[in-house]
């Protein structure tokens, strides 16, 4: 019986171990990126570093402003974000409330197997079709623009908005819906006046980590987006992302530079905004639970 | 078994000839029965008998139910409430039904009161908080929630919420009320308070309450259908049916012999 006992401990410490374990990583990976990119702070101050709106790495003297990256991320993810949302609820509306049998479950395996698709191939569609349909249909120069970007990404951001807003939704008490319905509202009323209201905080939830992954999604980006470092005036202009920015001068960089460290305070900058944004989500996510 | 009682009151709901299936179960039998306007008729019976299935029938809920196939005739104020030329949504308009438990939507107390108002564009924005003080005098709420009307009605006690749910159907004026066990989710207390106002609400309104608790027939009702196996075994005035049932499973089933 000792050995029984032995083995009960030893396996439920490689599960604690293993546990922890992901604590320890992230511990991990946030102290190194700290580690790497605080030093760009003895040659620019944070302030012109948030705020700054020239990024030339390479001038000389090099100039690490962020803000005209920190535009086009938010320009691409906000543009993403108006697309994808109604689109999105919508979906998942459809899905819980009118789709029944057969075409409920293609639709709900087509909206997972998108979430399927690499970004990278994404991003070849948008070079090879949506691009070009953006440069004639608005006349530029270039097809390549912050719109580009944010069509494609409010692809990327569907799947998750959908299925965790469809969970909220069915989550919504029979009772609610019965209520509604005896009480002579229509489907639509029922729906736009009882279910989304109560389903309201799960929505805000799916949105935020639909949001999440557009603001950390890089590949489709970096093809699609032009990756012009200015502040942009409109949805036509190319921009470039923090996420596009790292991706594209890492391999560029000396190791222990000052560029090296600007790239890795641009990650310090993602995550404190992903972590954030997942942060949000999650409160929202407890206090449906909570109810 | 005679379905047509002789009260001088004119009838508000007709049942002839009414079969209902589940797929290939046949949950209602031929149900004969007639409803007298401002009188609170009560079905009685054990569980599964198809009462609840019954009361569903007369503002179309089973339609939502995909397997669920009726035959037979309702009529209300002498139409059938299938008619096409009345719409589905005028027919639950007529006739509210409250439920087993407390549904209260997740909004305000006004809100509440005020959706099935909104829904059917009964007032204006100014019209509205009257309907919505009004309702809840009729439940007597008004006294209790004045200063509440904002905050949320999942925070109201069981029984409170249960009077909202009366009060959102009594803002869009029906004719009759469906009770589907209204107060099983209640306590003895609660549940006295909810049967006073049932009987308050007979003065304007036609009630039909599905109850498996034969007292509480025996205290509110004014005529009590016996429901046994999808079959209307009696149906009458309620003393009647109480003290000198002509059916031997109706003697059986209120003398506690089953059920």
């Amino acid at each position: 019986m000792r050995w029984r006992q032995a083995r009960e401990w030893v396996i439920e410490q490689l599960i604690r171990a293993s546990g922890i374990s992901s604590i320890v990583m992230v511990v991990l990976i946030f102290a190194f990126l700290l580690k790497e990119g605080l030093a760009v702070f003895q040659t620019v101050p944070l302030g012109d570093f948030l705020a700054g709106q020239r990024w030339y790495p390479i001038s000389e003297p090099p100039r690490f402003g962020i803000l005209p990256l920190l535009c086009g991320s938010a320009l691409v993810t906000g543009g993403a974000a108006l697309l994808s949302v109604p689109l999105s609820i919508a979906s998942a509306l459809c899905i819980s409330e009118i789709a029944k049998g057969w075409a409920k479950e293609a639709l709900k395996t087509g909206i997972e197997l998108f979430a399927a698709i690499p970004s990278v191939v994404l991003g070849f569609i948008g070079v090879t079709v949506l691009a070009p349909l953006i440069r004639q249909a608005f006349h530029l120069p270039t097809g390549l623009t912050a719109l580009t970007g944010s069509i494609t990404l409010a692809f990327m951001a569907m799947p998750t908005i959908v299925s965790i807003t469809e969970d909220a939704l069915s989550a919504v008490p029979r009772g609610y819906r019965e209520a509604a319905v005896a009480l002579g509202a229509t489907r639509w009323q029922m729906m736009t006046r009882v279910l989304l209201p109560a389903a309201a905080s799960g929505i805000v939830a799916a949105v935020m980590l639909g949001v999440g992954r557009v603001i950390g999604e890089t590949m489709a980006v970096m093809m699609l987006t032009g990756n012009a470092a200015v502040i942009p005036h409109s949805l036509l202009q190319p921009v470039r992302t923090l996420t596009a920015t790292i991706a594209a001068e890492m391999g560029e960089t000396v190791r222990g530079s000052d560029h090296y460290s600007a790239l890795f305070a641009i990650g310090i900058v993602l995550f404190a905004i992903s972590f954030s944004i997942n942060l949000v989500a999650d409160l929202f996510l407890h206090r449906t639970r909570a109810r | 078994m005679s379905a047509v009682s002789d009260a001088g009151t004119p009838p508000v709901l007709e049942v002839h000839d009414l079969n209902l299936w589940y797929g290939d179960f046949h949950a209602l039998k031929q149900i004969h029965m007639v409803i007298q306007a401002c009188q609170v008729t009560a079905l009685i019976g054990p569980s599964g008998c198809g009462k609840s299935t019954l009361l569903r029938c007369f503002n179309r809920m089973n339609d939502l139910i995909e397997s669920a196939r009726v035959s037979g005739r309702i009529l209300l104020d002498g139409r059938d409430i299938r008619d096409p030329l009345v719409p589905l949504v005028t027919l639950r308009k007529r006739v509210g039904m409250v439920f087993q438990r407390p549904n209260p939507f997740p909004l305000s107390v006004f809100e509440n009161v005020a959706f099935g108002a909104r829904v059917h564009a009964l007032a204006a924005r100014t019209g509205m908080a009257e309907i919505v003080e009004r309702s809840l005098h009729a439940v007597g709420l008004w006294d209790t929630l004045k200063d509440r009307l904002r905050h949320s009605a999942l925070g109201l006690s069981l029984e409170q919420q249960q009077r909202l749910c009366i009060a959102r159907l009594v803002a869009v004026q029906p004719d009759v009320l469906l009770m589907d066990e209204p107060c099983s989710a209640l306590d003895p207390i609660a549940t006295g308070k909810v049967e006073e106002l049932i009987r308050a609400l007979k003065a304007r309104y036609t009630i039909v309450v599905v109850t498996h608790n034969m007292q509480q027939a025996a205290r509110i009702s004014d005529y009590t259908g016996f429901l046994f196996l999808g079959e209307m075994v009696e149906f009458g005035p309620t003393g009647a049916l109480f003290t000198n049932p002509r059916d031997p499973r109706t003697e059986a089933y209120i003398t506690g012999r089953f059920g």
